[in-house]
């Protein structure tokens, strides 16, 4: 079975959000990047299915060479192979395209993709990649199982789990749950080492002409100074949220 | 050019959620100098969307979208856009609809914007503000395409009652063809959702063990609300996993949040952020999450829960 995991590149959410070039750009100056979370949990479901689906796991990124190191961390977590579509990821329309367009020629069974980024939380590039590809699509998804060519999946819905049953190829956005944090493989010495050997591609891309273009950053705007109430007072809350806040 | 807002329903019930995006729509139409128009699917009862605002309503009757799939809810709708010549949708941000709006404009080649948060400041470039970055920042937004769908943050526009014609008329679709099948749901009924609500009671490690939540859930009994949790709280297993809510959980966006002996951490803030108004409840005056909180009352949470309940009962 081939494996698709599509891999975002995102600023640490410890990290300093600042704009530059009069706000149209995101200050990458100081940023530590990583896994989008949400990859990570399907990278490693995928890494799993090695063992279990005797899967082929290869890793893809849309984006320039500063998502190498990305990259590598992805195949020292135990990815067989790993590809770079080189170009700057403006949008999640022109970002799913480049990956359709890779997709068109390397059939894979399962697209695995992060229910959303944390950077720019579009939550949209596995939709569109499965409505692209008329594939079968699973988002919020906390478990998988292929047996057969059939895919089991449940995903989280309001209130609940639902189960579904499909068809392979499927696409999925993964979120905790798949696996849990404790099941995240850090990378050791050996893998590492094999990470090495492993082959990265960088392809070029088909410069699809992004339609979601971000002209302008802004900052929230600085809160108000926190209005304390006695613990004695409440009344007083209930006033304000009643009253001011109209909440309740 | 047409606005559209797929108008969810649960139980027949068109959701609040929905009425959001009705009432958005609504604004952008008569931006546009366009009439509103809303589709339902296997909803008998849509009538209140007349009071916001709603000219004509599509109907969809089809038991083959039963159980809701992306797949066959984005065939259905994509129905509509082709015969309406649709060229804005509207959804609003509930699971479903986020599920959704991908997957359509896959199907239908639109462009696609999620976490708005308010009316384009400009049609031509159509120009939309929507969150990023963990709603640590915002972003003015420049959309191409002939059609484009909108999916707006919930609580970001609210509930703007209008008149409308309300007309109902039955939309028929062709067949729908699923290859994917749902087989089980699991629900808990009656219990009120993070997603879904207007308000969230969420507590953390200072309520030292899952014997002292029968305070959150009274709270949150009171107020209508949802119950959350920190990441720890589910982590040691003293509330279920699907509370937990941050960076790693579910993302909240209530009018109101109020957070109980949460010490604040970045990582917790980043999935409450765009809540409206937060409240927290802390004995440590130095915790970080005051300095996020509209209302703070720094006290012991055994002492302040209790009575908070007894005064909001009292009220009603
Ligand atoms: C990669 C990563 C991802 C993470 N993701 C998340 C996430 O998604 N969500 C999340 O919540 N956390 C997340 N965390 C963890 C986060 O950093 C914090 O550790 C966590 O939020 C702390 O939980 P807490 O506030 O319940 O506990 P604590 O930090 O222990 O705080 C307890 C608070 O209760 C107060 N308190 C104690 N007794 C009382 C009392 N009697 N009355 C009133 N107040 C009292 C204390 O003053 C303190 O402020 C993540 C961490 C990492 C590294
Ligand atoms: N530049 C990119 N390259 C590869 N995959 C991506 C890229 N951006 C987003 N994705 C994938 O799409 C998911 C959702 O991203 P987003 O639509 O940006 O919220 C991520 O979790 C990734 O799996």
């Amino acid at each position: 079975m081939n494996i698709l995991v599509c891999i975002s590149n995102v600023p640490d959410t410890t990290s300093k959000i600042n704009f530059i070039d009069n706000d149209s750009k995101f200050d990458k100056n100081g940023v530590q990047f990583i896994i989008n979370p949400n990859d990570e949990f399907g990278l490693t479901k995928a890494i799993w299915m090695k063992d279990s689906n005797n899967a082929d796991v290869t890793v893809l990124t849309v984006g320039d060479s500063s998502a190498d190191a990305i990259l590598r961390k992805c195949l020292a977590i135990g990815a067989d192979k790993a590809i770079r579509i080189d170009c700057e990821a403006i949008d999640a329309s022109s970002v799913s395209k480049e990956i359709v367009e890779h997709c068109n020629e390397v059939k894979y069974d399962l697209v695995i993709c992060g229910r959303e980024s944390i950077d720019y939380n579009g939550g949209l590039v596995p939709g569109l990649i499965a409505g692209y590809l008329d594939y079968n699509f699973v988002t919020n998804c906390v478990s998988l199982n292929i047996e057969n060519g059939k895919a089991k999946c449940s995903r989280e819905i309001s209130g609940g789990i639902e189960v579904t049953e499909s068809d392979l190829p499927l696409v999925i956005g993964a979120q905790k749950g798949l696996v849990e944090e404790s099941d995240l493989i850090i990378p050791n010495m050996r893998g590492i080492m094999m990470a090495r050997q492993k082959p990265l591609e960088v392809l070029s891309a088909k410069n699809i002409k992004a339609r979601a273009i971000d002209k302008k950053y802004f900052k929230p705007q600085e809160k108000a100074e926190v209005k304390l109430i006695k613990p004695d007072e409440l009344d007083k809350l209930i006033d304000l949220l009643e009253n001011e806040a109209k909440v309740i | 050019m047409g606005v559209l807002v797929y108008a969810e329903s649960e139980n027949n019930i068109i959701k609040k959620s929905a009425l959001e995006a009705v009432s958005y729509g609504k604004a952008l139409a008569e931006k546009i100098g366009s009439r509103l128009n809303c589709v339902v699917i296997n909803c008998s009862e849509p009538n209140i969307l007349k009071q916001y605002g709603t000219d004509k309503i599509f109907n969809i009757t089809n038991d083959s979208l039963k159980d809701f799939t992306s797949r066959s809810y984005s065939n259905a709708l994509q129905q509509v856009i082709k015969a309406e010549n649709t060229s804005i949708l509207i959804l609003s941000s509930s699971a479903d609809s986020k599920y959704l709006g991908a997957h359509l404009a896959g199907f239908t080649d639109g462009s696609f914007i999620s976490n708005v948060v308010g009316i384009p400041d400009n049609l031509d470039p159509f120009t939309v503000k929507r969150s990023c970055f963990t709603n640590k920042g915002f972003s003015s937004t420049e959309l191409t395409g002939d059609i484009k769908i909108i999916s707006i943050s919930a609580n970001s526009f609210g509930l703007i009652e209008n008149n409308g014609d309300g007309k109902i008329e039955d939309f028929h679709i062709e067949d729908i063809s699923s290859t994917i099948t749902v087989s089980n749901i699991e629900k808990q009924s009656g219990k009120v959702t993070i997603a879904d609500a207007d308000v969230v009671v969420s507590a953390g490690r200072g309520l030292k063990g899952p014997e002292n939540w029968h305070l959150v859930e009274e709270l949150a009994e009171v107020l209508g609300a949802a119950t959350a949790c920190s990441k720890p709280v589910s982590d040691m297993g003293w509330r279920p996993h699907s509370e937990h809510v941050g960076q790693t959980g579910k993302p909240v966006s209530s009018n109101l949040y109020i957070a109980i002996g949460i010490s604040g951490a970045i990582q917790h803030l980043a999935g409450i952020n765009s809540s409206k108004i937060k409240v927290v409840i802390n004995n440590d005056p130095e915790a970080p999450f005051f300095k996020a909180a509209d209302y703070g009352i720094v006290g012991d949470a055994f002492e302040v829960i209790p009575q908070l309940i007894t005064k909001l009962k009292n009220r009603k």
